[in-house]
């Protein structure tokens, strides 16, 4: 079985150069930054607040943090890890404030290893996403991301929707390595446990379909 | 190798970051375990199918409203001078 391969970014050879320009004044600099990293900023917010207009005050927040704090900036990160950073904080402080009552941090242990466990163990249909239009497939796959913990859905996204490493995501979040891998390994099999409701293969005998579940895993 | 010590390595492994000896036993182990080649293959897919979605798009008209918004405020604070943090 072959691994999977992360998205591959833009090459930031130039991106030192354009921070320095930023630092120096130069708003046309930083509105090249801008360019650049807007939509993976508006697609990591909109997956940790889950609210349209939340995710459009993290893109602007966020850019506009970073433009005042650019002396911060040491280079020893990329100035995307460094912006994720800036971007995760704002987005996980307006989820807070529109759920008081649930305390969102990226420290959280959620329950015990049990909730990882897999139990839905059915094959999927070879191409599972064609059995939906896309409209329902977006409905599903929202739906199901929705429904992990904040603190999963943070990693899953940073390392699998937008291609950082293990490392950058540990930066970015202020997570030890061993806790990224443990909520990344927790956040894939939940969604998968999730998703197998949508793409199990469906057998011709369609009242029948428990007997595949097996006995999930020992 | 049990089902649960397969399941802790399936992140290092889809990740491909893992010594040749423990990617040896996990293979070894999906050969024989249907149930564990099953949620390695869909965890597999799982993944692709996120990574390729495009969930949340950011919008063309959208996008030029935002990035003109934070360039004028960043003119603003240029003309301010240096934020003291």
């Amino acid at each position: 079985m072959s691994t999977i391969q992360p998205k591959i970014g833009e090459p930031v050879s130039d991106e030192l150069a354009l921070v320095q320009a930023a630092k120096g004044g130069d708003v046309s600099a930083f509105e090249e930054l801008v360019r650049r990293y807007d939509r993976n900023v508006f697609r990591i917010a909109q997956h940790i607040t889950q609210n349209r207009e939340d995710a459009e005050d993290v893109v602007q927040d966020a850019f506009l943090k970073a433009y005042g704090n650019l002396n911060q900036f040491q280079g020893q990160s990329k100035f995307y890890t460094w912006l994720v950073r800036i971007a995760v904080n704002e987005a996980l402080m307006k989820l807070r404030r529109r759920r008081p009552e649930r305390t969102v941090s990226l420290d959280e242990e959620v329950k015990t290893e049990e909730d990882s466990l897999p139990r839905e163990v059915a094959d999927w249909s070879p191409n599972p996403e064609q059995q939906y239009n896309q409209a329902e497939l977006r409905d599903i796959l929202t739906r199901t991301i929705q429904g992990l913990p904040a603190s999963f859905r943070t990693v899953f996204v940073l390392r699998d929707v937008e291609g950082l490493s293990t490392e950058e995501t540990a930066e970015a979040l202020d997570l030890s390595i061993p806790a990224v891998k443990s909520r990344l390994l927790r956040a894939r099999l939940q969604l998968r446990e999730r998703l197998s409701r949508y793409f199990r293969r469906r057998d011709t005998s369609e009242g029948n379909s428990k007997h595949d579940s097996g006995d999930g895993i020992q | 190798m049990k089902c649960s010590e397969f399941l802790q390595e399936l992140t290092n492994y889809l990740d491909g970051v893992i010594d040749d000896r423990t990617k040896a036993e996990l293979e070894d182990h999906l050969a024989w375990c249907h149930n564990c080649y099953v949620v390695c293959d869909t965890t597999k897919k799982t993944i692709e199918i996120y990574r390729d979605s495009q969930l949340y798009e950011l919008p063309e008209d959208l996008r030029s409203r935002l990035r003109s918004a934070i360039v004028t405020k960043c003119h603003a604070k240029k003309k301010a001078g240096p934020e003291r943090v």
